[in-house]
């Protein structure tokens, strides 16, 4: 009954979305800035809500609340360092910034604006290289997760190769339809929703545990003492800083969010978005990861290092069955609308800076407008034969959506905050030259990489390719790396003619 | 529009923001487990504060948005290093 009403659901939430997605086409132009950017007209609740909805979806769904259950709820804290101060910050910083270069000279992506400043194509397909290189494998995990939730329940009737097909190929012809605009409408539909369904859930466990909260602080007392103090031998400082940072540097460069600090319609949108930063982390965090925390108090189990999430496991245990179909099922379908936002800006970041200044830079607006839909397409398909091999290879259990997120995830988030910091310095410091942002951004990755997937070493007493090192994890160090290669480089080096020190200077005090 | 940010206001604000990042999470709670209606009283430190930073971050935007990206002094600095 319950797995027959969740894929009920899921059904009609694709419906909905591509419904959307068909109003949306009909709206559109042929353009590639309307396709990618909705032409740049959101206001302030569609940019907010996309944003998030875009970003972290399952993680609050599944990764945050399980984190929660395992170690406690200080992850709460992490998220409003991150996102709500942080990133809000950066908001500012990168996003308004790029907002006024993307007015005054229509960039579409980082990589373009860049390459412009830098006069030089292959900075700019560096830049949208190295974003590929780290965005392929997040849409992989989203396919993989997607495609094991409908295994899961189904009771393994859907084999996963089908399963993760049909979503693909659905997500293919919705992007390409829909465009950024449609993706922004379902996105914000979905964002509502999770709000709502969090709030909801929290409220129904609340009001069926008897004696409430006091019985759940109990139960966490015996259970695992030490939840409610702050901090503990998991959640040392270092490394709810080293969360905390990468994170939110890395969600600043991720395409999908990157470039939709291009996207708003007026400074107005930036400055209420920017405030309310803030408020949307506390109404969706909060709920959703006590949730975790009280599953352990009230002495639920999940299996977490198997896969196990701990969410539905409260919500079968609490709620009516259609309740936690609802929740599971827009959980998936979250999971879904991340992958749209990522095919799309992963395209625009091959077709702009890629294709165009390397092959073919006299094509037409409708032509790269068409050449971005095919993009999509040639990138799901892709990320999808890398799923399925994946999956043949390696064993995957049913209920695997959530600590995987965690694990795969951050790697990537580290992988975009190493662009971050030579990315700001180029965007406020004039001397910044070619050589220096060059150098900044490949040293910081490969050592990135290299410590986090080579096999440590022991070489004249001192280990080589940890992942952490004093608490503090690599993807810290690197980023300072990047951050002193980039201004050392450029002290170090004269720029070449083609640069335009004064191009994210120029003109900006004017109005 | 940017309004015109004395230099005294321009590294107050600087202060104010690192300030509010510095205690998103309350060090001084550290190893705290009391509880105050329900909930770890570090936990309604958080709450507050986001609240304390939404409302400062407006502030922001409507006295100093623009500091360092589009006022003169931000746009002219370090012309005369060149």
């Amino acid at each position: 009954m319950t797995a027959t009403l969740q894929i009920g659901i899921i059904v009609a939430y694709l419906f909905i979305a591509l419904g959307v997605g068909l109003v949306a086409y009909r709206v559109t132009e042929r353009t590639a800035e309307d396709f990618y950017l909705a032409s740049r007209t959101f206001g302030t609740v569609v940019l907010l809500f996309t944003v998030f909805a875009t970003l972290l979806s399952a993680f609050t769904f599944f990764g945050g609340p399980d984190t929660a259950y395992a170690f406690g709820p200080e992850w709460i804290l992490v998220m409003g360092l991150m996102d709500g101060v942080i990133f809000a910050l950066l908001w500012y910083l990168v996003g308004y910034k790029q907002w006024l270069l993307g007015q005054r000279h229509g960039y579409l992506t980082l990589g373009e604006m860049l390459g412009d400043r830098f006069g030089s194509r292959g900075l700019r397909a560096l830049v949208a290289g190295i974003s590929l290189f780290w965005l392929f494998p997040y849409i992989m995990l989203q396919q993989i997760g997607a495609g094991g939730a409908l295994i899961s329940l189904t009771d393994g009737a859907v084999p996963f190769w089908f399963g993760a097909t049909l979503i693909t190929v659905f997500m293919v012809i919705y992007v390409v339809l829909a465009g950024m605009r449609g993706i922004a409408w379902t996105d914000t539909l979905q964002g509502a929703f999770m709000l709502v369904m969090v709030w909801a859930a929290l409220l129904w466990v609340l009001a069926s545990v008897d004696g409430g909260i006091s019985t759940i602080n109990a139960g966490l007392e015996t259970d695992a003492p030490g939840f409610l103090a702050l901090g503990g031998e998991w959640y040392t400082p270092q490394r709810m800083l080293t969360f905390a940072i990468s994170i939110a540097f890395g969600v600043a460069m991720f395409p999908q969010v990157n470039q939709r600090f291009f996207a708003a319609a007026s400074e107005t949108v930036l400055k209420r978005s920017f405030a309310l930063w803030p408020i949307l982390v506390v109404l969706l965090f909060v709920p959703a990861f006590l949730l975790g925390t009280w599953a352990r108090g009230l002495g639920l189990e999940a299996d977490i290092a198997a896969g196990q999430s701990i969410l539905p496991v409260v919500l079968n245990e609490f709620a009516p069955g259609w309740f936690a179909a609802l929740v599971i099922a827009g959980a998936v379908a979250a999971m879904m609308s991340s992958s749209d936002s990522m095919l799309l800006s992963g395209s625009s970041y091959f077709t702009r800076d890629i294709y165009r200044p390397i092959i073919d830079s006299s094509i037409s607006q409708n032509r790269e407008d068409l050449l971005g839909r095919i993009g999509v397409a040639v990138f799901a398909f892709l990320a999808l034969g890398a799923s399925i091999w994946v999956e043949e290879i390696g064993a995957f259990g049913a209920d695997t959506v959530g600590s995987l997120l965690v694990d795969i995830g951050d790697l990537a988030f580290g992988g975009f905050a190493q662009l971050a910091l030579p990315v700001l310095v180029a965007l406020y410091w004039r001397q910044t030259t070619r050589q220096g942002i060059v150098t900044g951004l490949l040293v910081s990755q490969i050592g990135y990489l290299g410590f986090n997937l080579l096999p440590e070493v022991t070489i004249g007493g001192v280990s080589l390719f940890r992942a952490t090192y004093f608490g503090w994890g690599i993807s810290i160090y690197c980023m300072l790396l990047g951050l002193l290669l980039t201004i050392g480089v450029s002290y170090l080096t004269v720029q070449s003619p083609e640069e335009d020190s004064e191009l994210y200077f120029d003109g900006l005090s004017a109005d | 529009m940017t309004a015109t940010v004395p230099t005294v206001e321009k590294y107050g604000w600087t202060v104010i923001l690192v300030a509010l990042t510095v205690f998103a999470i309350p060090w001084f709670l550290w190893g705290i487990d009391r509880v105050v209606l329900g909930l770890p009283i570090w936990l309604w430190w958080h709450i507050g504060w986001m609240v304390v930073t939404a409302v400062t971050f407006w502030l922001f935007t409507t006295r100093a948005w623009g500091i360092w990206i589009t006022d003169r002094d931000s746009a002219e600095a370090t012309q005369g290093g060149q």
